[in-house]
């Protein structure tokens, strides 16, 4: 049998109206239950005790809050300078030859390569042959290889989309190459830079594979970096696999799901900045 | 008449592409020279060798000589960087830097070591000043370089060049973006400004060249065809593809 | 002058060498990462043999005996599961988003899909956790399987296919349409037969991108797909996914147990390598 095209049309924008409300309730489930669940927990006792650990799920998050943060600041420290100098560097000095496109080649496929592929690694060379056993600093290191190449790329494209316009003008007024990379390049060039670290600083907070096989995942309140500890993902991990805990590890997702928005959101403010500041209405 | 400038048999090449052909010219002191010819002839391709600027774009080569002041500037040891600020350069789309406009003018001479406010109060006001700017923006020296018109932005971009203190001034195509008032206003203040600075234009505009320079060159095909006193090359051009091109029988 | 002018010089040159040791040692850190899991897996291979590591149906630590066949079967099982829900669901709302939606509800169904990518995918293992396994296991089995590990990773694919397919169809030239319509086409006729052929580069690379997703996710898959080491028949039974035996494996590994995990590395980045090169070329496509 043949359908009119008047109703396949019709069918067809059915099946497109599902797919949309499939996607909408998809969220709303999830955000609902989370918080139906989960928000009961969150008060000041749940945030400022340390977990019991093992099979127990007593406890709050509080040396989780810290373990999220140690590995946050940790690894941009390792990643950021890193990643911002290897992007200036591919921009601006490497060139276009067959070496550095072997270069960008390797890091587009790094940046794609799943999260417990760099878990091996940051184990066998971080906490076996560095020997630092399972600890925040292991962690921190593995998760910097891991945003690495994104911020690589980020900070490269961002360079790039500044016009060239800017630095010939600025190389015409005697300024050095390096000046002008400084005072024209970079400013131009910084939302896109910063947005490349919050979105590293996004995936720490949510990472967990590679920090599951190289953190340890103590309960216990880190106070060095060579401590063992957990982040929140690994401690909802933690609590839905080895105990009942589950309205816990709900409020553990709950703290993370607000970080995650006021990470969107913060995105977005600098970006819509970044379009008002290149069209010139300050 | 002095020569400010100079190049002897200069050749430039794109990888292997040719773009000019032992091109002889002198540059007056304190005259403006037009350089005409039909797009990809080679005009700004030129134009780019006398501060340099060329040099950013990878495999490129230059042979011959360009003197600044009889020196060579492609000789090893010369600064690039000190004689971009001696040779300084307009584009053909206003590029002013997404900062204040105050900020823009005070951009050179920050990076040549000025950090006292009061000198560089002084040199922004005077360069705007020179740029027949200063007048029209002098109440909004903290907006945005980007917010005002592209006539202005252009005429912001020379006082940023003359902030520098420049001897000589390179303009590429400066007013190919405008309309015929920011123009004017442009060919304007060029006569003002030769009487300090040796300026050096790009156009595809015959008439403006006419109108604006002291000497005029012809390039094609990246040669040197003719070069001259303005009003002779366009009253009695002494070679045929001169004539044919500015009577607009091509290009 | 002469002094600024030094200190300028030296200031350049000095960054210069800065941002090249920041270049040199993001590249070696990063291919320090390929040549070491490759090497450590290396062994594996020439020991167990390549063909036999991969078809090998059996995965026993006591006895050193590693074939990661069930591994390789549970990632695709999966995958490929997923995609059969994800890549309709995903297209449609594709086409909705960029030809259908009035604005009002684009303005809905675009910040939720951007929420969606950000949500961790412990959040989305606990949730399927919760709320899916208990619903699965009344149709038989425990719960823990491939279906609920499927429809959790549709879920997670589903942004990546919606966002990159709707640029694809946004970016199909307006005259195709225009065309189309004053042939006296329906839109849904236009759509169908000439914006979604025109836009297929794109789709195809959309679903190249969340296919790679798919094989990548480690902990949300751990926590509903029941782990167990038996090749999976029906969508109800249990399996594992190469990254899970990783992640659960990796800790207390040594000797030929730990080669053999490593290799198991490489099999996976030589699935990454592969859907890569593939987007690589359709990218390249689209651009044509």
């Amino acid at each position: 049998m043949r359908l009119s095209p008047p109703v396949t049309q019709k069918m067809a924008w059915a099946a497109c109206w599902a797919a949309a409300f499939f996607a909408i309730a998809a969220l709303l489930t999830i955000i609902i239950y989370v918080f139906a669940r989960g928000v009961g927990e969150i008060g000041w006792a749940f945030l400022s005790t340390d977990p019991i650990g093992g099979l127990s799920g007593q406890g709050g998050i509080r040396s989780a809050i810290v373990g999220t943060i140690y590995i946050v600041v940790l690894t941009l420290a390792m990643a950021a300078p890193l990643g911002i100098g290897a992007g200036i560097y591919l921009a601006e000095y490497a060139g276009d030859n067959w070496f550095t496109r072997i270069v960008r080649w390797v890091i587009e496929t790094l940046a794609g390569v799943p999260s417990i592929v760099f878990g091996l690694f940051g184990f066998a060379l971080f906490v076996i042959a560095l020997n630092l056993s399972f600890c925040i600093l292991a962690g921190a290191l593995t998760l910097a290889c891991l945003v690495l190449p994104t911020i690589i790329r980020t900070t490269e494209e961002a360079i790039k989309a500044v016009p060239q316009g800017h630095r010939e003008g600025s190389l015409a007024l005697g300024a050095t190459k390096w000046q002008t990379i400084r005072h024209v390049v970079l400013p131009a060039a910084m939302p896109g830079i910063v947005t490349a670290i919050i979105l590293a600083i996004g995936r720490s907070v949510e990472e967990t594979a590679c920090l599951y096989v190289t953190m340890g995942g103590s309960a216990n309140m880190p106070i060095t970096p060579l401590d063992n500890g957990r982040t929140l993902s690994l401690h909802l991990f933690y609590l839905a696999m080895n105990t009942n805990a589950m309205e816990k590890a709900l409020a553990t997702g709950v703290m993370l799901i607000i970080i995650i928005v006021i990470i969107n959101a913060i995105t977005r403010w600098l970006s819509s900045r970044w379009m008002i500041r290149m069209q010139g209405r300050v | 008449m002095r020569k400010k400038m100079n190049t002897i048999d200069l050749d430039f090449y794109y990888g292997k592409n040719q773009a000019l052909k032992g091109v002889n010219l002198g540059i007056n002191e304190n005259e403006i020279t037009a350089l005409i010819g039909p797009s990809g002839c080679g005009k700004s391709t030129f134009l780019r060798c006398l501060n340099r600027m060329n040099d950013i774009i990878l495999q490129s080569r230059v042979e011959g000589r360009v003197l600044l002041d009889d020196v060579d500037i492609y000789q090893p040891g010369v600064d690039v960087v000190e004689l971009r600020k001696k040779v300084g350069m307009v584009f053909q789309q206003p590029n002013p830097f997404p900062k204040s406009i105050y900020e823009n003018v005070a951009y050179g001479p920050r990076r040549l070591g000025l950090h006292n406010r009061g000198s560089l109060d002084n040199i922004v006001e005077k360069s705007l000043r020179d740029a027949a700017l200063w007048d029209e923006i002098k109440e909004d020296l903290g907006k945005s370089g980007l917010s005002i018109s592209g006539g202005q932005q252009q005429r912001l971009c020379i006082a940023r060049v003359l902030a520098v203190e420049p001897e000589v001034i390179l303009m590429d195509e400066p007013c190919s973006a405008l309309d015929p008032i920011a123009t004017l206003k442009i060919e304007e203040l060029m006569q003002d400004l030769k009487k300090n600075y040796t300026i050096v234009i790009v156009t595809h505009n015959m008439q403006q060249a006419a109108r604006v320079s002291d000497w005029t060159g012809f390039f094609l095909l990246g040669e040197l065809v003719e070069y001259g006193k303005t009003s002779e090359l366009f009253s009695i051009p002494k070679d045929k593809r001169t004539e044919d091109y500015i009577t607009g029988r091509f290009g | 002058m002469i002094k600024i002018r030094n200190m300028r010089q030296f200031s350049d040159s000095a960054w210069k060498q800065v941002i090249l040791v920041c270049g040199a040692s993001s590249i070696v850190i990063l291919l320090l990462i390929i040549i070491f899991t490759l090497r450590e897996g290396l062994p594996a291979f020439t020991e167990i043999g390549f063909f036999k590591f991969i078809s090998g149906t059996t995965w026993k630590v006591a006895n050193d005996d590693y074939g990661i066949l069930s591994f390789i079967v549970g990632s695709i099982y999966v995958t490929a599961l997923a995609l059969v829900m994800s890549v309709p669901l995903g297209v449609f709302c594709a086409i909705f988003l960029a030809e259908v939606a009035p604005n009002w509800m684009r303005q809905i169904v675009r910040p939720a899909v951007e929420l969606l990518v950000g949500i961790p995918s412990v959040v989305y293992g606990l949730v399927g956790l919760l709320l899916l396994v208990p619903q699965i296991s009344k149709l038989g089995g425990s719960g823990d399987s491939i279906l609920a590990a499927a429809i959790v990773l549709t879920v997670m694919v589903l942004p990546t296919i919606i966002s990159v397919s709707e640029d694809s169809i946004r970016s199909v030239p307006r005259v195709y349409k225009e065309g189309s319509l004053a042939l006296g086409a329906t839109q849904w006729q236009t759509i169908w037969h000439v914006m979604l052929p025109a836009a297929r580069s794109g789709i195809l690379a959309a679903v190249v991108l969340g296919m790679g997703r798919a094989i990548g996710e480690t902990m949300a898959m751990i926590m509903v797909i029941g782990n167990s080491i038996k090749i999976p028949v029906s969508p109800l039974d249990p399996a594992r996914t190469m990254t899970g035996s990783l992640a659960l494996e990796i800790n207390y590994a040594t000797g030929l147990h730990w080669n053999a995990l490593f290799a198991c590395g490489v099999v996976l980045l030589i699935f990454i390598l592969a859907l890569n090169s593939i987007a690589m070329v359709l990218r390249g496509r689209t651009q044509q």
